[in-house]
């Protein structure tokens, strides 16, 4: 069982959460020429690293808010957590 | 290499059992092969058997970081099956169908192929309908389909909830009674020692650190155990995928998610089909040990660590008790988790890349173990003919750029996301 420190809420159990994958992904900016690449970049390809990994999660049973997560994806250990609108360092 | 009789059994039974020969070597990397194959689980085994047997090359060898069958190959539930919707998988699995009904004999090696039968359980009308559908695109591409009304399956499986009061009730189901299970290290070892046989290098505990890739061409592979020359390499890695691309400098539409599976205490022969859960994600099957052989849903996070964590367990137990009460009495015997290449579609890769002589076979999600045969004969076809063969040709890399998607399942991108 993993425990999520919500930025919002304080520490709570992974039940209450749901997953939003890679963080680190960024959406085209909008009204730009977009390339097939940048797309495919944006809506299928993942590093999936092993470590270290930004993501996103939702606080689907607590507050609803979208959060980032840095978590160890081979321990599972969470070292830091952010709000949505908060720039991973 | 001796033949697995019952000639040698008698024969070896005057001598203790202390002669017979080894399943396999332990060689020692050499400095150059015709072809390396990245990973020895069950696609990398068979497609290393299929090099040799069907193609004659034999100047092969298979490097693998831990040993032979402890990853995906030892880890499955077991499930063989074609019922498949769309034309490239239902094709690709029905070619795999045929492989395993003789691979027993093919092999030497009793991989104990069990053709019991799988039936998908209907939940609803429109479930009913979406099966008549996928049975009858099946029957058309030559493979069985059986659709069964609540009766015919009540008379089939009468230990799940027929009660009128479930959440669920089972209005029906989908079987296709060709599928089935086999012994899934049987599979491995089958393979590796047909393999090494017609002179396949097997090189365990040998971990890749790095390629060699010049003017868009690749030369070899870096290992634990020094360098290896190859002007063809194969990548059969399934969850370890992304780290292998990571250092060809590759990001790939896949992401690694960890599968759990779980067995009980055996129990007397009580099912004899394989059964899923048609409200959710859920599969059941009796091993001949007599184990109920159980698993679901992912455990829903990118994870590496090859083993679970508990409320995946839970819910996905809670739908199988909701489908077969009589589970909640069984004590749990072990449980365990492997990592899968969770491809966007939901469907596998096995094609050519853009660097010359490095071929990618990847993204089986749920669905690897059953496709051991097919994906190592395909995979050894587009390595030795340096094309995909008709059969893997929709499993092809480009498809997520162009929006050809084999999306098997009608879900869209990254399946798994709940």
């Amino acid at each position: 069982m993993l425990h999520i420190k919500c930025p919002h809420c304080g520490m709570r159990s992974q039940n209450e959460f749901s997953y939003g994958g890679d963080a680190s992904i960024k959406r085209p900016e909008l009204g730009k020429e977009v390339s097939d690449q940048e797309w495919d970049n944006f809506v299928y390809n993942r590093k999936s690293l092993r470590g270290k990994h930004w993501e996103l999660w939702q606080h689907i049973s607590g507050c609803r808010q979208w959060i980032k997560v840095e978590r160890d994806t081979a321990t599972h250990e969470i070292f830091n957590t952010l709000k949505a609108n908060e720039e991973i360092s | 290499m001796q033949k697995y009789s019952i000639f040698n059994l008698v024969k070896n039974a005057f001598s203790n059992h202390d002669n017979w020969d080894l399943a396999w070597k332990d060689p020692t990397p050499k400095e150059e092969y015709d072809v390396v194959i990245i990973g020895g689980g069950g696609h990398g085994l068979a497609t290393a058997y299929y090099l040799a047997k069907e193609h004659q090359i034999t100047n092969v060898a298979i490097i693998e970081k831990g040993w032979i069958g402890g990853g995906n190959v030892g880890r499955n539930t077991t499930i063989i099956r074609s019922n498949y919707m769309h034309d490239d998988n239902a094709l690709f699995s029905e070619f795999g169908m045929n492989l395993w009904r003789k691979m027993s004999q093919d092999l030497n090696y009793n991989v104990m192929f069990s053709p019991r039968g799988i039936i998908n359980l209907a939940h609803s009308d429109a479930q009913m309908n979406v099966y008549a559908r996928r049975g009858n695109s099946m029957r058309l591409n030559g493979i069985d389909a059986v659709l069964l009304n609540r009766e015919e399956v009540r008379e089939i499986i009468p230990m799940a909830d027929f009660s009128d009061n479930v959440r669920f009730p089972i209005f029906g189901g989908l079987m296709q009674p060709s599928a089935g299970t086999a012994r899934h290290d049987a599979v491995a070892w089958g393979y590796a020692r047909q393999a090494d046989s017609m002179g396949v290098d097997i090189i365990q505990n040998c971990e890749v650190t790095g390629f060699d890739v010049s003017a868009g061409k690749i030369n070899g592979v870096r290992t634990s155990r020094g360098n290896i020359k190859a002007k063809k390499i194969g990548l059969c890695v399934a969850g370890s995928t992304n780290i292998l691309a990571e250092k060809l400098n590759m990001t790939l539409p896949i992401e690694t998610h960890l599968l759990q599976a779980c067995v009980s205490e055996p129990v007397k022969p009580v099912l004899d089909k394989v059964v899923t859960f048609g409200a959710g994600h859920f599969y059941i099957s009796q091993s001949d040990k007599g184990e109920m052989v159980m698993g679901g849903d992912l455990d829903g996070y990118n994870s590496y660590a090859q083993r679970g964590n508990l409320p995946t367990l839970q819910h996905v137990l809670t739908e199988g008790i909701a489908m077969m009460p009589f589970l909640s009495k069984l004590k749990m015997l072990r449980t365990w988790g492997g990592i899968m290449d969770m491809s966007m579609d939901g469907s596998p890769i096995i094609d050519k890349t853009h660097i010359e002589g490095l071929y990618l076979n990847c993204g089986w999600c749920y669905g690897g173990f059953k496709a051991t045969p097919a994906s190592g004969w395909t995979f050894a076809h587009t390595i030795a003919q340096d094309r995909v063969h008709e059969l893997n040709s929709g499993y092809n890399l480009n498809r997520f750029s162009t929006g050809h998607l084999l999306d098997e399942k009608g879900l869209g991108t990254k399946t798994w996301i709940s």
